[in-house]
């Protein structure tokens, strides 16, 4: 028995930088250590067949389980409020760790429409391979969630803020349909981190990230986590409380309650995919952890200043951020994200005559001086992409256009840069020709 | 300590105090399992070999045994020749009302019911007679939190610490 607990409960900030690290007995070293190693040494066979049979807790190989690792998804656990988490190497993995663990050949999904490209990409041609199907909705209407959903349905999924357009989900009305039904609900909180919004207090079930994103922060690390709330009954769900043939019939529902499903996704999915977390990477990631809520506010805040400034500006047709009243969700992310809807958001570029829309946003993106033109969100340096030619080009014209694509819309994450000094950038390359 | 438990906050902070938890899995020695099975692969079974490895003096109770884990099997508390220190409840919540007047009978230092074993009558009766309890909780997860390897299977054990660990 190591440290007596406290009953207080600490806040965010605290849990930040604390939660899931205690300095270690023997060197008491302050920042989490990394542990490098592909795997651990046993204390005898019999310990070793224990572990192997998950009847003792402890590390076996870095693919399933390792220190730093641990430090990582105790702390993402203790920010959302879950029982627990599993960390992946990307947040694509996590989602699709998520299905794999969840779901039986011949399930259904219901998805929003308003999904990060590479995740409709993974929803509609990788799980088909696995015999499972999904049904797309528009996510602000709960009739259409309702009407998707069969007796074959095994999950819903959404993301917190939408990509690309900023659509919030009603996360409590969607839960609470899938509770009705006895189906959970998956949201991918990338966006918003829980920072800004914690699912699992509004009813969702399983929560899913790219790490990569806002929690790294740094643009150094690719990662992702898995979560889940521990509240969801998954007794009538064959692939978490049925007899497992892999571990001599064991009943994961049964014998470990609450963590019946993340001990599922660790001993079973990530062991037999490989999708784990290094734990390096979970270094960095928790470097990004430990500043979380600081650089999300300020960035939140800045964000909003752009979104105010393009919306003012004449070379812009449209700005779709749920923090400005214009935003059919603003009443929304009101509720749901009250520090503000994140740091990224799309707007599209006003047409001229005689120029292409695609054309005008190459003219605009390499005009930006301080904007870093990549593929990804969530960095401290204020980043920028064209959709249409880039994250979202697998996708058909159809699929594009259900998504909420525009040729003209252009998607900002605002980092941590002067706001002024990223005002003076947009106009200036608005303005350029 | 508050996740997962199907407790109000009040019945939390007397069921499932982390204090008496942790004097409880400190001093006790001796536990008897009400409800252990034969079957190696359910959760009672887990918990009891777990707490055997580490050195608990492990009793079953089961009618319908005779020895589970190598360890002379007893059909009721009443049967069990020596002192127990802990009485953990692996048997249904409308059970446990029965299993805390044997506990009280025996003499034993608390009653404890596993996870999702909700039993208010059974609580009073341990408690009003000088038994600790504990409720909606399991002795394995518990002392994992404590002890430090339930973390290592990511899961969040709530403890928020800068004071350095001390050695097992």
């Amino acid at each position: 028995m190591s440290n007596k607990a406290e009953t207080r409960k600490f806040g965010f900030e605290t849990r930040m930088v604390h939660a899931g690290h205690i300095p270690d007995a023997v060197t008491g070293a302050r920042a989490v250590p990394i542990y490098q190693t592909t795997s651990f040494v046993f204390d005898d066979a019999d310990q070793a067949a224990q572990l192997f049979e998950l009847k003792q807790f402890g590390n076996i190989y870095s693919r399933i389980s390792n220190p730093t690792t641990a430090v990582f998804e105790e702390r993402v656990a203790s920010l959302e409020g879950a029982a627990g988490a599993v960390a992946t190497a990307s947040g694509m993995a996590a989602q699709l760790v998520a299905f794999l663990t969840l779901l039986e050949p011949g399930d259904e999904v219901v998805a929003s429409s308003q999904l990060y490209g590479g995740s409709i990409t993974q929803l509609v041609h990788t799980l088909r391979k696995f015999n499972l199907q999904v049904r797309f909705v528009d996510p602000s209407s709960i009739a259409e969630w309702e009407a998707a959903i069969t007796p074959k349905t095994r999950a819903l999924y959404g993301e917190t803020i939408g990509n690309p357009r900023g659509a919030i989900l009603d996360i409590g009305r969607i839960a609470a349909l899938g509770a009705s039904h006895g189906i959970p609900l998956i949201v991918d909180n990338t966006m918003a981190t829980p920072a800004l919004c914690r699912p699992i207090e509004h009813g969702a079930t399983l929560i899913v990230h790219s790490a990569t994103k806002f929690m790294g922060g740094h643009g150094t690390a690719l990662g992702g986590v898995l979560l889940d709330s521990g509240k969801f009954d998954f007794s009538r769900y064959p692939s978490i409380a049925a007899p497992s043939a892999a571990y001599h019939d064991l009943r994961f529902y049964d014998t470990f309650g609450h963590y019946g499903f993340l001990m599922k996704a660790r001993a079973e999915t990530i062991r037999d995919t490989g999708a784990c977390l290094s734990p390096f990477n979970a270094f960095l990631l928790i470097q990004g952890l430990e500043t979380l809520s600081l650089r999300m506010e300020r960035q939140t805040a800045s964000a909003l200043k752009v979104a105010q400034f393009l919306e003012g500006h004449g070379e812009v047709a449209w700005v779709a951020y749920a923090g400005l009243p214009s935003h059919p969700d603003h009443a929304l992310a009101r509720k749901y994200l009250p520090g503000g809807p994140g740091a990224v958001f799309s707007f599209g570029l006003r047409a001229k005559k005689g120029e292409g829309a695609r054309a005008r946003g190459r003219v605009f993106i390499e005009a930006l001086q301080l904007f870093s033109h990549l593929a990804n969100i969530g960095d401290v340096r204020s980043l920028v992409i064209h959709p249409a030619s880039t994250t979202h080009q697998q996708l058909s014209d159809e699929e594009l256009a259900k998504g909420g694509v525009a040729p003209e819309l252009i998607r900002l994450s605002i980092g941590l840069e002067n706001v002024e000094d990223l005002l003076w950038d947009l106009d200036q390359a608005l303005l350029a020709r | 300590m508050t996740l997962n438990s199907a407790l109000s906050a009040e019945h939390q902070r007397l069921y499932q105090d982390p204090h008496v938890i942790q004097r409880l899995l400190r001093e006790a020695r001796t536990i008897a399992v009400v409800g252990l099975s034969t079957d190696p692969q359910r959760a009672s079974w887990f918990v009891a070999n777990y707490l055997k490895k580490l050195g608990y003096r492990i009793i079953p109770v089961n009618p319908k045994a005779d020895t589970i884990m190598e360890e002379k099997c007893y059909p009721s508390l009443a049967a069990i020749p020596e002192p127990v220190d802990i009485v953990d409840v692996f048997r249904p919540a409308a059970d446990a009302t029965a299993i805390a007047r044997d506990a009280v009978a025996i003499g034993a230092k608390a009653l404890w019911l596993q996870l999702k074993l909700v039993n208010l009558e059974a609580a009073e009766i341990a408690s009003r007679a000088g038994l600790a309890v504990v409720m909606d909780r399991c002795v394995k997860i518990e002392h994992g939190r404590y002890q430090g390897r339930l973390h290592w299977g990511g899961m969040n054990t709530e403890i928020i610490t800068a004071r350095k660990a001390r050695l097992a």
